[in-house]
């Protein structure tokens, strides 16, 4: 009997797992919130207040104005051009970085090592500040912002093609090496047919991501729709900026069917 | 076995739009070069990417910190702290988003699918545009700044959210629903538990996104440090903009190192 009631006065359940480090995390990220909150100047009573403003501003957006479709017509289709050759211009580029960034082929840590710091520098400058830096120096234009959305598009291929090339299968590598074949001759039979798909639809992707970007780059001068942000704001004309908008929407999400559909097909 | 060793392995067969899909891409090629205006590169393009490169070697340290306003620091500091603010208000907003558009918390394949198209709408409005909307509501400076992105966030947050509920773990569920549990304990303890994990990770990974947007923001007068950068481009002060850069390249560097390492703690 008494080993029974011993049993009884031990705790039944497991112990609760100690939770100060919860709390501790939760207290670090409410501190950081609230530092945020104080740099920011973030008061939701300034924002209440300034809801009708916004209100009265989708108000002026509506109804759009359809006419103005005539004049940003070419500019939109000029964004989509950008955004094309952009991303081919990223695409090509991206090939042989991806390749000195894979520890499977570049084979020696000296080569893989400073093409991946490299690439991750490229990747920490977002595209609009790229945009603004590159119409310092070409000026005005779509030239700009297709070389901006080139050096962007490099950093996101080739990383995400660095990535899969590391999980490729080595065996046709290993057999090819086996039987005498010169690198370029590996790369081209053995890699290749192995990462065509993926790069593909890393492709597709990415040229989805700057249909999206290059609607923007033209609020520093670098090209395309963007530029009629500015136009249109500065004049007060919010109508014809809800063209733009919906028409950029609409661009987009189209763009995004099209190749989100292809990308299925590929993988 | 019929055949003999010296038999060649048939070609395995090409595919059969193959030609097709060649004269669309050159086509669509060709439409994209056609409509680039090409009116030759600046003359003095060498010269200013020469005195950036400069910039870049020989920044203005004594922007780093200026005892009086606006100097490098705090420009970075409240960069961070829009992003940090802005990723915290889209994850509390995202979450109801996501519950509503994930297939197996929803009844029928209509709600989770408006919710979808919802976050997908909301994904494609540029932030930039956002912020210009925002701006007018609660005047310019990081308020603005912290609302756009902590609305346009909700677009991408939601939907890899809405993924991860999808993908748990059924058991569970049906375990306590057996035992007669309300549904809101079914969430507690059964599908909070099961995606916290992911959700925080993604969070991470939506404010290192952030803060890349957060350095751009500035720009048309959102906070941060995007507006001493356009400043200084725009007066060409190269020295500055030299070390504005290497500021943002150092934020961004350390902060991805950081939440990369919590992340991959995390899962």
């Amino acid at each position: 009997m008494k080993a029974q009631s011993e049993l009884r006065q031990q705790p039944l359940r497991p112990k609760a797992p100690v939770k100060i480090k919860h709390y501790f995390t939760v207290a670090i990220v409410l501190l950081l919130l609230w530092g945020s909150a104080v740099q920011t100047e973030a008061t939701f009573g300034e924002l209440i207040q300034g809801l009708p403003n916004m209100l009265d501003l989708l108000k002026e957006m509506f109804p759009p104005k359809w006419s103005y479709l005539d004049n940003i017509w070419a500019a939109m289709l000029e964004t989509i051009r950008m955004a094309l050759l952009g991303t081919t211009l990223g695409a090509i580029l991206a090939i042989p970085v991806a390749l000195l960034s894979a520890a499977n082929i570049a084979k020696r840590k000296w080569i893989y090592y400073p093409v991946r710091f490299l690439l991750n520098l490229v990747r920490t400058v977002p595209d609009l500040l790229l945009a603004a830096l590159f119409v310092a120096i070409f000026g005005l234009g779509a030239l700009p912002g297709i070389f901006a959305l080139a050096i962007f598009s490099l950093g996101l291929i080739a990383k995400l093609s660095y990535e899969a090339l590391e999980t490729i299968d080595p065996g046709p590598l290993e057999a090819m090496t086996a039987a005498g074949a010169h690198p370029i001759q590996i790369i081209n039979y053995g890699v290749v047919p192995q990462i065509r798909p993926h790069f593909i639809s890393f492709v597709l992707y990415t040229f989805e991501i700057n249909v999206r970007a290059a609607a923007v780059l033209g609020l520093v001068g670098a090209g395309g729709i963007g530029h009629y942000y500015e136009v249109t704001l500065g004049f007060l004309e919010y109508d014809k900026t809800c063209i733009i908008i919906i028409v950029t929407l609409a661009v987009v999400l189209l763009i995004d069917y099209i190749s989100s559909k292809l990308r299925e097909k590929l993988i | 076995m019929t055949k003999s060793w010296n038999e060649m392995v048939p070609k395995p067969k090409k595919n059969r739009y193959r030609l097709l899909i060649y004269f669309a891409l050159i086509i669509v090629y060709v439409w994209a070069f056609a409509g680039i205006p090409y009116s030759g590169i600046k003359e003095t393009a060498g010269q200013v990417s020469r005195s950036i490169l400069a910039g870049l070697f020989s920044p203005d340290w004594g922007y780093v910190y200026l005892p009086d306003g606006e100097d490098l620091l705090r420009g970075l500091l409240d960069t961070l702290a829009i992003s940090i603010l802005g990723t915290f208000i889209s994850t509390i907003i995202c979450i109801p988003f996501a519950f509503w558009s994930a297939a197996n918390m929803s009844r029928g394949k209509l709600i989770s699918g408006s919710g979808k198209m919802l976050l997908s709408l909301i994904r494609t409005f540029p932030e930039i545009v956002m912020a210009i909307l925002f701006i007018k509501a609660v005047g310019p400076g990081s308020f603005a700044g912290v609302l756009a992105l902590g609305l346009h966030s909700v677009g991408m947050l939601g939907k890899l959210y809405a993924d991860e509920i999808e993908n748990i773990d059924n058991g569970p569920l049906e375990a306590l629903m057996a035992v007669g549990a309300s549904r809101l304990q079914i969430l507690w303890f059964a599908v909070i538990p099961q995606v916290l994990p992911g959700f925080l990770s993604y969070m991470l990974y939506r404010f290192e996104i952030n803060l890349r947007s957060a350095t751009i923001l500035g720009i048309i007068g959102a906070g941060g440090i995007g507006t001493p950068l356009i400043f200084a481009l725009s007066t060409r002060n190269w020295d500055r903009v030299g070390i504005i850069l290497l500021g943002i390249i150092v934020m961004i560097t350390v902060i991805d190192l950081i939440s990369g390492t919590i992340r991959k703690r995390l899962v």
